[in-house]
């Protein structure tokens, strides 16, 4: 560390501290609601947090997460305690145990190895099903406990078939004796659910959860200082720490080791916790306000590495969580070392207020869990998938169903499995992917004139192969601009489009422009502007209605704020273009996202064409601008001086020399047929514009001006560029214009 | 030095089967030819029948009123060997192949017996993607600029093609494998280490490739724009795709070393430029 990352470090110290203080506020009721769903011992929750906030943030590779016990894990942990010592909860516990600390070396494994990005090659839907599938499992579960029905047990659809019985049975006289358990998880659940729509300063100090436990506590010690009545909860359904909680540790039970079950639940707790704590990290690293890249395969290792450590202190596994991470960057939380006050804090809170935690009821710490279930199985989400298409719904529903009928493993086997079998049946071809599965299909490369990375993508690009693109798109700075074109690639599929999304976001968030080019022409299957996108055969491209991409929804803004109008449809025919020499010897195939303005005849569109009469189809498309000039003036082209031009030389036009202007003559190659008519209209302010701006390829019909950039499309911010600088000129020629009249 | 190699292309040779794109492959043929005011060698691996001796001389009647300019050969056999032993028998100095196109017309490919010969050739091959008729202007030549003993040849052999049809900018690129700048890039530190590195080696190249520019001679580069570029990605692939990108007209590559290590590596570049004609290709030899 070096002495100005030691000064800062210590004056964002007090932050840090206070953002961990209050992340613990939140991870004490989580950490022993999630051991209790998983049902360990409610201690195992917190002593993963403790371990995964000491470990990861020493040697962790984000800033600004929080480490500990995951959601996403309890259902595979309550099946693991529960089944692997066919019933026996305290050895299926210690068998567990063994497992989390065998996950925790794959993980390091795959730390070490550079697997992190392991999640990409995972369908989003999939990944969507399943943690849809986690949150009905907990919320299945934890629905009874809420309702005091704590000992009801099944698989998740005889849990969900059996929550009329358990809300019903709460009026009957049998059991009485639960109704206040139950109106605390019900009360809990309230305040859960309404807490975020109280817009309370004080209030919001504290979390949610805390706040239930700070009540149900405080309850029970009304019950014990200022009634007569006995806390009208039996013992078994409050919490129970063990008084001491550092000797008496439990050991692992490695026995079952070479076990098929026991294997299973090893790969499964790998499984869940590299993607969850994956899908946190990039969730996070969007919240962090100094836009720092975490090192999520030092992360992954230091995940495992604490894992192992928890495991053998009888500790759940520890993973990457988004809910506390947010709440740390929302205290302002800075750096690592919040994750660790965040563990001290619990190691404090155990030791001062062991007796106050024996007084939480469990109700009460359903109810967080009924809630975190609701939020991870969200109808909205159910929603959202189906607006993107039929498609999409068809893998998340898959991966739901066979999750919750069978396990996570085979859930997400068949989320995949959905996604290649929906894709060839888009595609109408499985040799179109197996041709083409393994083969590179990604370019990049970094424009020299203009510092722009440019990236092609050929052939198919969807889950399947985008690590190839993410490997590429992860070597570009996201300050600089960069223009991924999709031209050459037939079929582009959800999980790429979300993913390119994500790099749009952060490119934006350190001000350099990621423009995705080339997808406007494929045919889209919803109306949802990541649609799955599918080049169309030539000739059923045109006048296909499809909607908007990001690029034209960009242009439509370009036109709302200039208060012009945007049309994106092509148009096939345009007579007018072949009034530029330019166009004369090209074949225009269509004219499309255009934006005018009628009044003045300012109009700047996307031009497809080809090159010649008879060639092959070399199809080329361009952002072409023109503007309007209100008199004649004289017709003539403006190219840069370069080698190419010599050639015009050799074909018998002649450069028009520009007087005292030697320098401009040197740089730009002027051609028109009235060589005097030209000169006296470049006078010295239009020739100083054109020296002092940007060079374009300018041509001049006597009324309009057709000024274009590049042989390729212009990114949004190219075509602000663009025109900026025909606006300009086109104000300094009529003026010009004005002045001599 | 490199007097001897002007005018390389001395006797060209190509191989035509009676299919729909015999007129296309021979008009092909007999432009490359009268580009390059070479011979033309026309093999035909098959029969002898009046009809098709017919219809060929037809096709050729137009390049040249002198005999000995066009020589139809027709031989019996495995294609493959034939044309082979032909081209060495005759020192052939190039051998031209069409590509067939594929059902939806979009894309072209090389069949099985085109794609044995050039890996097989002693003398250059040139693939053409997508044979015509009628004469398609070449105007961007894009040239492999490997570091590899061949290339300083290929890039001289590169703009002398370039002079001969006309072509107004020649791009040379760089392919520049990811082992060689050998950074993964997990975290902003990383990002930096790797771009340090590129840039570097962008320049180590720009200077090679640079060197190789100052020894071909200078009325090969009149008239000619030249550029470089370096593209980072897998070797013999990237070449391929930047040609496409860039809508190049020619892609003028490197054979194939002997030497067994290359061969394996090179092998494999070839292959992919194979498996997808980016544009018509030209393989120095």
């Amino acid at each position: 560390m070096g002495d100005t990352n030691r000064k800062e470090f210590i004056s964002t110290l007090p932050k840090n501290i206070f953002a961990g203080f209050v992340v613990s506020l939140i991870a004490l009721p989580l950490g022993l609601g999630l051991a209790l769903a998983s049902e360990a011992p409610p201690i195992s929750g917190i002593i993963a947090a403790i371990v995964g906030g000491t470990i990861v943030a020493l040697i962790g590779g984000s800033k600004v997460t929080i480490t500990g016990p995951g959601n996403g894990l309890v259902v595979v942990l309550l099946g693991a305690i529960t089944t692997l010592a066919n019933g026996d909860l305290q050895q299926g516990f210690l068998l567990t145990l063994a497992a989390i600390i065998c996950a925790g070396i794959l993980m390091i494994l795959i730390g070490l190895l550079r697997f992190g990005h392991l999640s990409d090659f995972f369908p989003s839907s999939a990944i969507q099903g399943m943690l849809a599938a986690i949150g009905i499992g907990i919320f299945a579960k934890q629905f009874h406990v809420m309702l005091a029905h704590h000992t009801v047990a099944g698989d998740t659809l005889s849990l969900i078939t059996q929550i009329p019985f358990s809300v019903f049975s709460l009026f009957s006289s049998d059991y009485q004796h639960l109704t206040f358990a139950a109106l605390i998880g019900v009360g809990s659940l309230l305040i859960m659910v309404f807490y975020g729509k109280i817009r309370n300063k004080y209030l919001q100090l504290i979390p949610a959860p805390m706040w239930i436990v700070v009540l149900t506590v405080g309850l029970s010690y009304y019950y014990e200082f200022f009634t007569t009545k006995t806390y009208p909860i039996a013992p078994e359904l409050l919490v129970k720490v063990p008084e001491k909680i550092f000797s008496g540790l439990p050991t692992p039970d490695f026995s079952m080791l070479l076990d098929a079950k026991f294997i299973g639940v090893v790969l499964t707790i790998t499984l869940i916790s590299s993607i969850e704590s994956l899908l946190s990290i990039k969730a996070v690293d969007k919240l962090d306000p100094e836009k720092r890249r975490s090192n999520v395969n030092r992360d992954l290792f230091a995940l495992g590495l604490a894992s192992v450590v928890s495991g053998f202190l009888g500790g759940l596994n520890v993973v990457t969580v988004i809910a506390r991470s947010s709440v740390n960057v929302n205290n302002g939380g800075t750096n690592r070392s919040a994750n660790f006050f965040h563990a001290l804090f619990l190691v404090l809170f155990l030791v001062l207020f062991q007796g106050q935690l024996n007084r939480i009821p469990l109700t009460a710490l359903a109810a967080i869990l009924v809630f975190t279930g609701y939020k991870l199985a969200a109808p909205a989400n159910l929603i959202k998938v189906s607006k993107i298409g039929t498609e999409q719904l068809v893998i998340f529903g898959a991966t739901v169903i066979a999750t919750i009928t069978t396990n996570l493993i085979t859930g997400i086997l068949v989320g995949i499995i959905t996604a290649i079998l929906v894709h060839i049946v888009l595609n109408k071809s499985i040799a179109f992917f197996t041709r083409n599965l393994f083969k590179p299909n990604v370019l990049m490369y970094k424009e020299i004139s203009t510092g722009t990375y440019l990236v092609s993508v050929k052939n198919f690009s969807s889950f399947l192969n985008f690590n190839k693109l993410r490997h590429n798109l992860d070597t570009i700075p996201e300050n600089s601009d960069a223009i991924i074109d999709f031209q050459l690639c037939d079929f582009v599929d959800f999980t790429v489009q979300e993913n390119l999304h994500n790099y749009q976001e952060s490119f934006q968030r350190k001000k350099g422009s990621f423009e995705i080019t080339g997808l406007d022409i494929h045919g889209t299957a919803s109306s949802h502007p990541m649609a799955v996108r599918k080049l169309l055969s030539f000739s059923r491209k045109i006048g296909t209605d499809t909607n908007l991409t990001k690029r034209q929804e960009d242009l439509k803004q370009i036109a709302i704020d200039f208060d012009w109008k945007y049309d994106p449809t092509k148009k096939e025919n345009n007579p007018e273009l072949q009034d530029f020499v330019f166009f004369r010897t090209k074949e225009i195939h269509y004219q499309y996202n255009t934006i005018f303005d009628a009044p003045s005849g300012f109009k700047i569109s996307d031009i497809m064409f080809s090159e010649g009469e008879f060639i092959t189809r070399k199809v080329i498309k361009i952002t072409c601008l023109f503007v309007p000039i209100i008199t004649s003036i004289p017709k003539f082209k403006l190219n840069k001086e370069d080698l190419l031009t010599v050639l015009y030389k050799f074909a018998g036009y002649h450069d028009i020399a520009i007087e005292g202007h030697p320098d401009f003559s040197k740089r730009f190659f002027l051609l028109g047929e009235d060589p005097r008519e030209i000169q006296h209209f470049f006078t010295d302010e239009l020739v100083l514009f054109f020296e002092s701006n940007p060079y374009y390829r300018i041509e001049s019909t006597g009324k309009t001006l057709l000024i274009m950039h590049k042989e390729r499309l212009a990114s949004v911010k190219e075509i602000k560029e663009l025109l900026d600088y025909g606006k300009r000129l086109g104000d300094i020629i009529n003026t010009k214009i004005l002045v001599q009249n | 030095m490199y007097k001897e190699h002007t005018h390389k292309f001395n006797t060209i040779l190509i191989g035509v089967a009676f299919s729909p794109n015999l007129k296309n492959n021979i008009f092909e043929a007999m432009r490359i030819v009268d580009f390059f005011d070479a011979n033309m060698i026309v093999v035909h691996v098959g029969d002898k029948t009046e009809k098709k001796a017919k219809k060929i001389s037809q096709l050729v009647s137009g390049l040249s009123h002198e005999d000995d300019k066009v020589r139809i050969i027709w031989k019996q056999g495995d294609p493959v060997t034939t044309i082979l032993e032909t081209a060495a028998t005759n020192n052939v100095d190039l051998i031209m192949l069409g590509a067939i196109p594929r059902e939806d017309l979009l894309k072209f490919y090389l069949g099985s017996i085109a794609r044995k010969i050039t890996r097989k050739a002693q003398c250059s091959v040139l693939l053409i993607v997508k044979p015509t008729e009628d004469l398609r202007p070449c105007n961007h030549i894009i040239v492999n600029g490997l570091q590899d003993q061949k290339t300083e040849q290929t890039i001289l052999n590169a703009f002398e093609v370039a002079q001969n049809i006309g072509a107004q900018q020649v791009t040379i690129v760089e392919e520049i494998a990811p082992q060689e700048v050998h950074v993964q890039v997990e975290d902003d530190k990383s990002l930096r280490k790797d771009l340090l590195r590129k840039e570097k080696i962008r320049r180590k190249e720009e200077l090679r490739v640079h060197d190789i520019l100052e020894h071909v001679p200078i009325e090969y580069k009149e008239g000619i724009s030249i550029k470089t570029q370096s593209i980072f990605g897998k070797r013999g692939y990237s070449i391929g795709h930047y040609a496409k990108v860039v809508n190049a007209d020619l892609l003028v590559m490197n054979a194939p070393s002997k030497n067994s290590l290359w061969k394996r590596i090179f092998t494999r570049d070839l292959e992919h430029i194979l498996s997808e004609l980016p544009t018509d290709v030209l393989i120095i030899r």
